[in-house]
């Protein structure tokens, strides 16, 4: 195990290649899923001040 | 020719109903085939010859480095059909790409320095290829700070869409660069599919990472665009019902 994670002297390059990788691929699905969120938020809130106007 | 199904694509109600009824069949595969592709690229593919286990970083550099060329290109196509065709979805897909692009142009370029420097001893060289795919983030970064200058979505749309598009040149200098000039950077490894240069246990793990990051690509780019559909849509009347849900 320990020298799967040795990565044949080069872990000092791998890890942190795979580790910067995966953290755009999480960043970028939890951006989208914000961004989503958030803009129907924004219109629920537009919706309501509609309602009440009228 | 029934061309309904090209003007239900300029329908942002349709679009956003469809991508959301879409996002999981490209997400979950997306999942399955990283996973398995983790375990083919770190586990079951043998080191290589000359750089041992560091030949491994390509199983996240190449997707990356794909994706980069992949999203820029189907950012200029969408800008493209937004200014022929005045198709609002089409500037919504392209303004949507732009953000995931630079990410995964700065994951290729991350990952090529922390390969360079075992097998090339340098982090950087003004290669090129390496000097292009640099461009490339900066065109991304260029396209997203135009885009945020303007406080009239069609104004932005259209001036995003002439640089999207100008700045599509790039791509296949990025592509060819390794090919048309005597680069630091290796040949690429995949595209010479007849006469592959990598053995079937380190090609495959490669070919599935590449596939399932281009259906996570979909699957993240499907959300982004509802998200930007309903930003653009907020006056619009369908917006109640498809906000009820």
């Amino acid at each position: 195990m320990s020298q799967f994670f040795a990565m044949g002297g080069y872990a000092a390059f791998v890890w942190p290649a795979y580790a910067l990788t995966f953290v755009a691929v999480f960043v970028n699905i939890a951006a989208a899923r914000r961004a989503h969120t958030a803009a129907r938020a924004e219109v629920r809130r537009r919706l309501e001040i509609e309602g009440e106007q009228t | 020719m029934d061309w309904t199904w090209f003007h239900r694509l300029a329908s942002p109600p349709h679009v956003y109903r469809i991508a959301g009824v879409l996002t999981p069949w490209f997400a979950w595969p997306a999942g399955v085939l990283i996973a398995l592709a983790l375990y083919g690229g770190l586990v079951l593919a043998p080191p290589d010859y000359q750089q041992g286990d560091g030949f491994r970083i390509i199983y996240v550099h190449a997707p990356a480095a794909w994706l980069s060329l992949m999203i820029y290109s189907t950012m200029a196509v969408s800008a493209a059909v937004g200014l022929i065709w005045r198709m609002k979805v089409a500037h919504a897909v392209a303004a949507s790409c732009a953000s995931i692009g630079a990410w995964f142009t700065a994951v290729s370029l991350v990952t090529g320095m922390l390969w360079g420097k075992p097998m090339w001893g340098t982090y950087w060289a003004w290669d090129p290829r390496l000097t292009a795919q640099l461009v490339l983030l900066f065109l991304y970064l260029g396209y997203m700070g135009l885009r945020a200058g303007f406080e009239d979505t069609a104004r932005a749309d259209k001036a995003s869409a002439v640089l999207a598009i100008v700045g599509v040149v790039n791509v296949p200098i990025i592509k060819f660069s390794v090919e048309w000039w005597n680069s630091i950077h290796q040949a690429p490894s995949v595209s010479k599919l007849a006469r592959a240069s990598m053995p079937a246990e380190m090609l495959v793990p490669l070919l599935t990472m590449m596939l399932g990051f281009t259906l996570y690509f979909v699957a993240v780019l499907l959300v982004r665009l509802r998200a930007e559909i309903l930003r653009r849509e907020r006056t619009a009347k369908w917006i109640r019902e498809a906000v009820a849900a």
